[in-house]
């Protein structure tokens, strides 16, 4: 056993310098009339670096998303309790006014959404919903705007851009409008775009294809990403810096290649398992983490993943488990982990 | 298929935004291929015709008298000189209609675009700001709810004393509510959309997503709402008359108190009472049939 740990370690702490995204013991909890509370983001401490790619991975309902758009400011006001900091830049992004904050999103913070076809409003053009964003944020007008906005257009590969401006969303395939969410987000270009499973509702080609686009455009621009998904395959290609979680809570938090090499937490080897992979051979089963999450207060008694976890000691029910470092780099919320010789 | 066909659908692939235009042509071209539009817009077609042209169209005035004919108790039917008969008072029975097309028309459209206005306008209202101003707008649109349009017509008819105008309030009065919760209903499903999210995630302002994004958006049962409130408003409108309710002027040919007159002389002369008839369901029945078109048109479903 190592030294008893009180309280969570925060990923990052030990870097030099402000991040550009600076998250510090995020709670979201919703309440409703009549039924319990739903804590679903529950303690999330994480940094963004300027430049770096940062990927939260974790399946429905973690609180990957929720923590994202808590972020934002984009959760509502009704039913929804907020507690913790979030820092942009040094900007307390939770205490700010709505108009400031407003200003901020798609200027300085852009996010992309995983649904392209109902992303877009159906009734604008492409050029009317890009341009509505350039005159908001830069004042450009008229041709000024239009000629952004078929600059934009090309960055992201669409060719015959001016005429693509005329387009309706429902004119275009998937592939497309999620590249039109791309230009959009860029269009001001912001130091920090947030991806919400940019992906996902795209088959297998396509969606390397945007996750090509994404990582070039975010290299050229030295803009930072975040990257929520559910897929670890994702993640692998893009990211520097992974945080796994589960039930609102970071379970595993590390560079990308000690993640993949060396994981430690049961649940992130769990998820790495259940991923087809084309180096195993042939005929071997993948492995399904059973079960799904529960939601009611799930780390009050203990170790959420425990009732799903194959390692379940008596230990893992004693008490939540912490945010430990088992190196300066690599953070575990574990009681048994994973160790080298398992894997 | 034929080959033509199919290039025609290769070229459209090729080249999409040559092939369709915006979302409204798009609509346009989904209606115009669907049997029960087609037949819609000719029932209306003819029914606005009819009514703008009425003057040109009709034989006679609508209250002329022809009393070489006409006897106690017997109506003169169908004649070459009146192709519809006489009615109980001598005046010719098809340019009657052919002139009560024109109250029909008149009553519907004024009442409609007063109640969707104000009903919109509602809407808008409490779609856009939510919280405490929606609650106060739809407590409003509640009460206004809760009363039957007859006795509104009845009241507002005391009120205000039978007339044309006094009909045209009433049946905008009870579009209002309609119209207001509808597109209430509409933005509040609308807000909640991916694109809305999107456009705030983006930093567009609040109004500018309630009018430029949430509104064009919800206004498509709104529509839909608009071609069947005028077929109700013809009903509406006939009902009323046929209560009494309408203009007092005896002579004005509103085909609902054509039908009203009629009822004492039902065993001698029915066909009287059929035409009056005829006109009200022929002329609702087109609003209808393109109402219904208009909602499948229209549905976000099709539209991918």
């Amino acid at each position: 056993m190592t030294a008893p740990v009180v309280s969570d370690a925060v990923p990052g702490e030990m870097r030099q310098g402000t991040p550009l995204l600076r998250v510090r013991d995020l709670h979201v909890t919703f309440s409703s009339r009549g039924r319990a509370d739903v804590r679903a983001v529950d303690g999330v401490s994480l940094d963004v670096e300027a430049g770096s790619t940062v990927g939260i991975v974790g399946e429905s309902g973690s609180g990957k998303s929720v923590t994202s758009l808590a972020a934002m400011g984009l959760l509502g006001r009704r039913g929804v309790q907020i507690s913790g900091s979030v820092e942009f830049d040094g900007q307390d992004l939770l205490n700010m006014p709505e108009d400031e904050l407003r200003a901020v999103r798609g200027r300085e913070i852009a996010m992309i959404f995983q649904d392209p076809m109902s992303s877009l409003n159906p009734v604008l053009t492409v050029g009317r919903q890009l341009t509505e964003i350039l005159e908001r944020h830069t004042g450009r007008k008229g041709d000024a705007a239009k000629d952004k906005a078929v600059d934009l257009l090309e960055s992201v590969g669409i060719g015959d851009a001016r005429r693509r401006l005329r387009t309706f969303p429902h004119q275009l395939s998937g592939g497309m409008r999620q590249r039109v969410m791309i230009a959009m987000a860029l269009a001001c270009e912001p130091r920090l775009i947030i991806a919400d499973e940019p992906t996902t509702a795209l088959d297998g080609t396509l969606s390397a294809q945007i996750l090509e686009l994404l990582r070039v455009l975010v290299a050229e621009s030295r803009t930072s990403l975040v990257l929520i998904t559910h897929d670890l395959g994702v993640v692998a290609g893009l990211c520097d810096q992974v945080h796994v979680m589960y039930s609102g809570r970071i379970v595993e938090s590390a560079p990308r290649r000690p993640l993949f090499a060396a994981p430690r937490h049961p649940y992130t080897t769990g998820l790495l398992a259940s991923v087809p992979r084309l180096d195993q051979p042939r005929g071997i089963p993948l492995l399904p983490i059973p079960g799904s999450p529960s939601d009611t207060l799930p780390w009050s008694k203990g170790c959420a993943v425990a009732p799903r976890c194959s390692r379940t000691i008596d230990a893992c029910l004693q008490g939540p488990p912490v945010l430990a470092p088992v190196d300066p780099a690599h953070l575990v919320r574990c009681v048994n982990q994973v160790e080298e010789d398992e894997r | 298929m034929s080959i033509n066909q199919l290039e025609a659908v290769e070229t459209a692939v090729a080249h999409p935004e040559e092939a369709a235009g915006g979302l409204a042509r798009d609509a346009v071209r989904r209606l115009l291929r669907s049997p029960t539009a087609i037949v819609g817009m000719v029932l209306i077609a003819i029914f606005v015709f009819v009514a703008v042209f009425a003057p040109v169209l009709a034989p006679y005035s609508p209250t002329d008298i022809d009393l070489t004919d006409l006897r106690p108790g017997v109506f003169p039917g169908p004649s070459a000189e009146h192709l519809l008969g006489l009615d109980q008072l001598g005046r010719d029975e098809l340019s009657r209609i052919i002139y009560g097309a024109r109250y029909s028309l008149l009553i519907g459209i004024v009442s409609l675009s007063m109640g969707a206005l104000v009903g919109i306008s509602l809407g808008l209202v409490a779609g856009a700001f939510g919280g405490w101003v929606d609650s106060v707008v739809m407590r409003l649109v509640d009460i206004m709810l809760a009363i039957p349009s007859l006795l509104l017509a009845i009241g507002i008819a005391a009120l205000l004393g039978r007339s044309l105008t006094s009909v045209m309030i009433a049946i905008a009065v009870v579009n209002v509510p309609i119209f207001a919760r509808l597109l209430r209903g509409s933005m509040l499903a609308q807000r909640q959309s991916d694109y809305a999210l999107a456009a705030r995630s983006l930093g567009v302002t609040r109004s500018r997503i309630v009018l430029r994004h949430v509104f064009p958006n919800s206004l498509a049962p709104v529509i839909v709402q608009g071609t069947l409130a005028l077929a109700t408003a013809i009903i509406e409108a006939a009902g009323l008359a046929y209560l009494g309710l309408g203009s007092p002027d005896p002579s004005v040919p509103e085909w609902g108190r054509m039908l009203a007159e009629t009822n004492s002389f039902l065993a001698s002369a029915p066909l009287l009472a059929l035409w009056p008839g005829l006109a009200i369901v022929l002329s609702v029945m087109g609003f209808y049939l393109v109402g219904e078109a208009l909602r499948e048109a229209l549905d976000p479903k099709l539209r991918r």
